[in-house]
């Protein structure tokens, strides 16, 4: 595996987890979004956090479509996996949340179920005639 | 809670669109009338997550909107693109399931 291979997997996996705790940093400054306070919602993206958060998660998406292009998915697909379990963890220690052991397990359960399976050997990944879909296929 | 998993589960729809719309040729995508349709779910799907992100812990958000995603996305593909699943994808469903379930603890 080339170093940009790896470089892309890391800017995945950096970028998306990151990316979502700045968001989310971000969307606690700004409080509870309620329909009285739709004005806020608009403006969210212009809140720094949440704007660095943004930014990101375009690096993510573009690191994730290059990828695509070049490798299966199931190969790409530990390193969106593991993202959310080390969201979680990045949320303990960036954002302070406290995550008890139910939800812990619930994570790697969920994590399992979306990750594991989709990469495994029954799945056909042939290159699509539609071009490359940025998001999980569900093949059989 | 409920209300903002409700607004995510718009995210589900978003992945289906743009499965629908996205095309080889850059000219075909921008006339598939499916593809604007997801940019708009994809948009919309945003937006919920920020709202989500503003009420509920980023631990809760991001394994329910990828278990809810997920999901979605297998019953959209078996009933909306008329996909067959094989039962380790369902088996993977349930899981995912219990997996959610524990998450509301």
């Amino acid at each position: 595996m080339t170093f940009l291979r790896y470089f892309l997997l890391a800017l995945i996996v950096l970028g998306s987890t990151f990316g979502d705790v700045y968001l989310a940093k971000g969307m606690k400054q700004i409080g509870a979004i309620s329909l009285t306070r739709w004005r806020d919602l608009i403006l969210a993206p212009f809140n720094p956090y949440v704007a660095f958060g943004i930014l990101l998660l375009m690096m993510f998406y573009i690191s994730y479509l290059a990828s695509l292009s070049w490798a299966d998915l199931s190969y790409i697909m530990p390193a969106t996996t593991f993202g959310y379990v080390l969201t979680a963890l990045l949320a303990h220690f960036m954002l302070g949340e406290h995550i008890p052991l139910t939800r812990w397990i619930g994570i790697l359960m969920i994590t399992a179920g979306v990750g594991f399976v989709t990469g495994g050997p029954s799945l056909t990944v042939t290159p699509s005639p539609e071009g490359p879909s940025p998001h999980l296929e569900v093949h059989s | 809670m409920s209300t903002a998993r409700a607004m995510r589960r718009v995210g589900d729809f978003s992945e289906l669109r743009r499965k629908r719309g996205i095309l080889g040729v850059v000219r075909a995508v921008l006339t598939e009338p499916w593809f604007y349709i997801g940019l708009l779910a994809m948009a919309l799907s945003f937006f919920s997550l920020l709202t989500a992100l503003s009420l509920i812990d980023l631990s809760v958000v991001i394994p329910a909107s990828a278990s809810l995603t997920f999901l979605s996305n297998l019953l959209g593909a078996k009933f909306f693109l008329k996909e067959h699943i094989s039962r380790r994808r369902w088996i993977s469903g349930v899981l995912v399931l219990g997996g959610i379930t524990l998450l509301r603890a």
